[in-house]
């Protein structure tokens, strides 16, 4: 029997209609309802791991000033916010938020291919939630062994949450990976089998590009921590010897023998390193989404930008080690994970390039979104460039472990991303709510969260270069070669991020007030030419498009096309006599 | 056209704070001015595409800002700029890769004449071992640790007889020698960072992990380790004292070698009685101490400890500070015992002595105490019974009142400010997450009940 696409069956099935207020809200399996359930709990752990933040900045800023925190609790602190604002913010809410929503309605499916296993996605998701946050409440709370959760120190005495915290966090990973591996297949699926007539895969958005390729990634990767997380696991209940070598643990003389702390971190890192690029993805694809619809320019070298986003993509799972240039590994390693790491430069500057040049010959309108689009430009910049220094095995070694690389990764992993979620939710607020949001508060929110975050970050870079190290809860006794001055930068970076904390207030004061009291938008205020501009309901409704699916007769970005009527042409819209057809892929018209 | 001025004075502040940081590298005292060359031309680089990219993309919005009229280009590729832009960040990469690649190659390659120290770490101090004559590290395990035998030496193994023991945070090491630092650890990951020499590497347990440097310059530099170990990591420190050859030669030999170790005798209580003569006075018969003369009670107290101490006390370690009344009387005292055999003998006779729970004097709020007891515990123990791989003294049925003098003592930098006093300094970091005097009463009310 040939397979035939969804899109081209003559008669659809009747999906999953909802009869009642808890299958339409609660147990849905609608896409959309579960991208918001999704996004509404990755963003609710967030403000958590964000409060952790916050208190670890306190203790590190005016180390004499909170009793409330103890060694072990700043341990406790790093650790969840490290694995919180990785995993159950940024993965969760890029794939199972925005990708959720954005996947159906770019593609012209009515819904994801797996509509249950979706809302099983969900749910499971939601319970790995809670199994982390029971950390805090078990004997001896959560983990604090850092995000990377390196044994033997992970499972040994000496580290909070040696027992159970650990437990918990493993327990919680591998519950995660159930409901990612889930939700991936399903989008993956539905990226290749739903797609409507017309969207061939050179058609589509980058956004959808970006969110496929970081899907793959993730379903290749995961598994590797999944593993990890059982092998630990096992160790740390049975006595397996996985991870854990002949040692003497707090002069005792542990049961373990054999096992190699190095595996793990080869394990880990084989998931970490993608796991980058997971976060990274989507914002690539979305930011270029932002840029070429609110600068109403056509994305630059759309080609060139696929191939890029599938090239790092491949490329990400051969650099893992350059996180391990220090960890006594093989040193020649050092030889071949340096070069790959600066081979995966070159496409990430192509899509630089790019976003830069779709706003040269642009027709900027300097609207909220755009305003977080251009700021992901100048901190990814930053953040990028950060990474040759730290991908270059040399140059690597004096600077490991130090404050560069805390300010490295949280510019080009933590920011820039968070920059695009913000651009992103502001861009899609009118479709998913069909009301607008405050557009002063909006600025006032990116401008705040901008230019306060890099007065953090800047900063940090030259603390690391001067050798401080990280992960450490105070510097207050005994190291000569750090000045009484790191202390003052010290407590004015906390100072800024206090503030760009509380500035996040303004976001979720906008964001709620505005569903409320919003005024009605309209059903495409960006003048956008995706399909999810071009619903016939707004909010679109249960199916997406009512009675027929759309057809696409040209690429995501037909902006500014000469000779039309208007400075944008829908995908959905066929060539005419008044609208001319798209010059997708450099061909001549 | 905000948003554009903001990047352009982003990169103007950017480059002025880079120009304008007192924070930079520390004076290098290795050989390794190489990395710190790359460093600074991966800045050039860099630098000049952060400054371009930004500043064209300032540019960009500013000319490109939406007007009345304004019409963008319709433009999907541009083959040539596209590849001209691949081929020249190519070629830019390929310049920060070579002279990157080409410093690891000198970095792998460990010169023939290097001579061979061994760091050992753990939870959360350093020791260090020199090979001996031989030229060779005798074999360990991480089973044969103990008390007696830290570095869990393998007695059998002759190479390791003259293997000299340090058994100090502070590694002496001649200038302009060779060294390849062998790494090994006792219990969990750790990392030997010296900023001054650029150079670092984790310490895993199961293998041993090295890195080659040559000090280059003499001085005092501070040993970090930069891999998370734990609750005390960020007051796990060690020194490098970088030495003249013939200042480094003096300080070797008074190091014991393994056999010297094995060779020491036991405490002889019998000639302990007679030394704590001097003792009694303040201390009691049955050192049970005595709050009245601000003596604590030793009876029960770990002799490695009470030894470490009484040694410390010699050496001016202890009780040299200014503000340290108490302390400076011991020191009197202490100088006294004429060697270690004494002090052993004096330690081992105090071992002897009825261990009676000394009683109660300091009030506090026992609930608090506990939740900040779980910072001490990770050393101390929960029972606070001590450990000694931790270095930490037994707390439960000990003196309160000293405990809580010696925990504002730490705290006020009266006890462990002295240089070379690693463990004190330790306690001093630890003690800083006591804000004030009510805390300390807090947690010392906690160890009372334990």
């Amino acid at each position: 029997m040939v397979a035939v696409p969804i899109a081209d069956r003559d008669t659809e099935h009747v999906l999953h209609e909802p009869h009642s207020f808890v299958t339409k809200y609660i147990w849905s399996q609608d896409h959309k309802v579960i991208a918001i359930q999704y996004g509404v709990t990755a963003i609710a752990i967030g403000l958590v791991a964000l409060v952790l933040s916050v208190l670890m900045r306190l203790q590190l800023g005016f180390p004499h000033a909170f009793s409330l925190i103890a060694p072990h609790d700043y341990y406790q602190y790093i650790t969840m916010h490290g694995m919180i604002m990785v995993i159950y913010l940024l993965t969760a809410l890029f794939l199972g938020g925005f990708g959720n929503y954005l996947i159906p309605l770019m593609c012209g499916a009515r819904d994801m291919v797996f509509p249950y296993m979706n809302m099983l996605s969900y749910w499971v998701y939601l319970l790995a939630v809670l199994v982390l946050v029971a950390g805090f409440f078990i004997p001896g709370g959560p983990t604090g062994a850092g995000w990377t959760l390196y044994p033997p120190q992970a499972i040994s005495a000496g580290t909070p949450g040696a027992s159970w915290g650990i437990l918990c966090m493993l327990a919680s990973l591998a519950i995660f990976i159930v409901a990612f591996t889930m939700g991936g297949l399903n989008y993956v699926t539905t990226i290749l089998q739903a797609r409507c007539r017309g969207m061939t895969l050179m058609r589509m958005p980058l956004s959808v590009w970006g969110i496929f390729m970081a899907t793959v990634l993730g379903l290749l990767a995961f598994p590797a921590l999944f593993v990890s997380a059982i092998m630990m696991g096992l160790d740390a209940l049975v006595g397996t010897s996985f991870f854990m070598p002949a040692m003497s643990s707090m002069g005792q003389p542990a049961v373990h023998n054999g096992g190699s702390p190095l595996l793990f971190q080869h394990l880990f890192w084989f998931f970490g390193h993608p796991e980058v690029y997971i976060v990274a993805l989507p914002a690539f694809g979305i930011v270029s989404d932002l840029l070429s619809t609110h600068a109403r320019r056509n994305i630059f070298g759309y080609r060139m930008m696929v191939w890029a986003i599938l090239a790092i993509g491949c490329l990400s799972f051969v650099v893992w080690a350059h996180h391990m240039y220090v960890s006594g590994m093989n040193p020649y390693f050092g030889f071949f994970f340096a070069v790959t790491t600066l081979i995966i430069a070159v496409p990430t500057a192509i899509k630089v390039y790019n976003w830069v040049l779709t706003l040269w010959h642009g027709d900027i309108h300097l609207t909220v979104p755009m305003l977080f689009a251009i700021g992901f430009i100048f901190t990814f910049v930053n953040g990028g460039l950060t990474g040759l220094f730290l991908g270059n095995v040399t140059v690597d070694v004096p600077l490991s472990a130090t404050y560069f690389v805390v300010a490295h990764f949280h510019m080009v992993m933590g920011v820039s991303p968070i920059l695009v979620v913000f651009g992103a939710i502001y861009h899609w607020y009118p479709k998913i709510t069909g009301r607008m949001f405050n557009e002063t508060l909006g600025k006032v929110h990116f401008w705040l969260t901008f230019l306060g975050t890099y007065a953090i970050y800047l900063p940090m870079h030259y603390l690391g270069i001067l050798g401080v190290p990280r992960r450490y809860y105070a510097y207050s006794n005994g190291i000569d070669f750090i000045p009484r001055s790191v202390q003052e930068v010290n407590a004015a970076i906390t100072i800024s991020a206090v503030f760009v904390a509380i500035v996040q207030l303004v976001f979720l004061f906008n964001v709620i007030w505005s569903l409320f009291k919003g005024p009605k938008a309209d059903p495409n205020p960006w003048h956008a030419t995706t399909l999810e501009w071009q619903t016939p309901d707004t909010p679109p409704k249960h199916g997406n498009w009512g009675p027929t699916l759309p057809v696409v007769y040209r690429w995501a970005y037909d902006y500014s096309v000469p000779g039309a009527p208007q400075d944008f042409i829908p995908q959905n819209v066929p060539p005419d006599d008044r609208i001319p057809a798209g010059r997708e892929h450099g061909l001549k018209s | 056209m905000a948003i554009a001025f903001a990047v352009i004075l982003l990169v103007v502040g950017t480059v002025l704070f880079h120009l304008l940081s007192p924070w930079w590298f520390t004076p290098i005292a290795s050989n390794w001015k190489m990395m710190d060359q790359t460093v600074n031309l991966t800045f050039w680089v860099t630098g000049v595409v952060f400054v371009a990219v930004n500043l064209f993309l300032a540019y960009a919005v500013i000319r490109y800002r939406h007007r009345k009229g304004l019409q963008a280009k319709y433009e999907p590729e541009n083959k040539k700029l596209e590849w001209w832009l691949t081929v020249i960040t190519a070629l830019g990469i390929a310049a920060l890769l070579a002279p990157g690649l080409t410093v690891w190659a000198n970095f792998v390659t460990v010169p023939k004449n290097a001579s061979i120290v061994e760091v050992l770490g753990q939870q959360w101090s350093w020791s260090y071992r020199f090979p001996g004559a031989d030229g060779k590290l005798g074999t360990t395990d991480a089973s044969l640790i103990t008390l007696d035998n830290p570095f869990g030496m393998n007695p059998d193994d002759p190479a390791g007889k003259d293997d000299v023991l340090v058994q100090s945070q502070q590694l002496h090491l001649p200038i302009d020698v060779p060294v390849k630092m062998l790494l090994r650890s006792k219990d969990v990951n750790h990392q030997f960072a010296v900023p001054q020499f650029r150079v670092k590497m984790d310490m895993v347990p199961g293998t041993t992990t090295f890195f080659w440097f040559t000090p280059t310059r003499t001085g005092e530099f501070d040993a970090l380790c930069e891999q998370l170990c734990g609750l005390a990591h960020f007051a796990m420190r060690g020194r490098v004292v970088v030495d003249y050859k013939a200042a480094f030669a003096d300080w070797l030999k008074q190091q014991p070698t393994y056999a010297q170790m094995q060779a020491r005798t036991a405490g002889d209580p019998h000639a302990g009685q007679s030394l704590y003569a001097t003792c009694v006075a303040c201390h009691g018969p049955q050192a049970q101490g005595n709050q009245s003369v601000n003596a604590p009670k030793l009876s029960g107290q770990a002799s490695w400890y009470l030894a470490r101490q009484l040694d410390d006390f010699k050496q001016g370690l202890r009780g040299a500070g200014v503000q340290d009344v108490y302390g400076k009387q011991m020191t009197a005292f202490a100088g006294t015992l004429a060697d270690d055999q004494a002090v052993r003998n004096i330690v081992s006779y105090i071992a002897t002595l009825a261990d009676q729970p000394a009683e109660s004097t300091v009030k506090g709020n026992v609930e608090h105490g506990k939740s900040l007891y779980v910072t001490c515990a990770s050393c101390h123990g929960t029972e606070g019974q001590g450990l000694w791989s931790t270095n930490a003294p037994r707390l439960s049925g000990m003196s309160d009142w000293y405990l809580a003098r010696q925990l504002n003592n730490f705290r006020k930098g009266v006890r462990g400010a002295h240089r070379e006093d690693f463990h004190g300094s330790q306690m001093a970091s630890m003690s800083q997450m006591l804000t004030d005097d009510k805390s300390v009463d807090d947690v010392v009310a906690y160890i009372r009940t334990l």
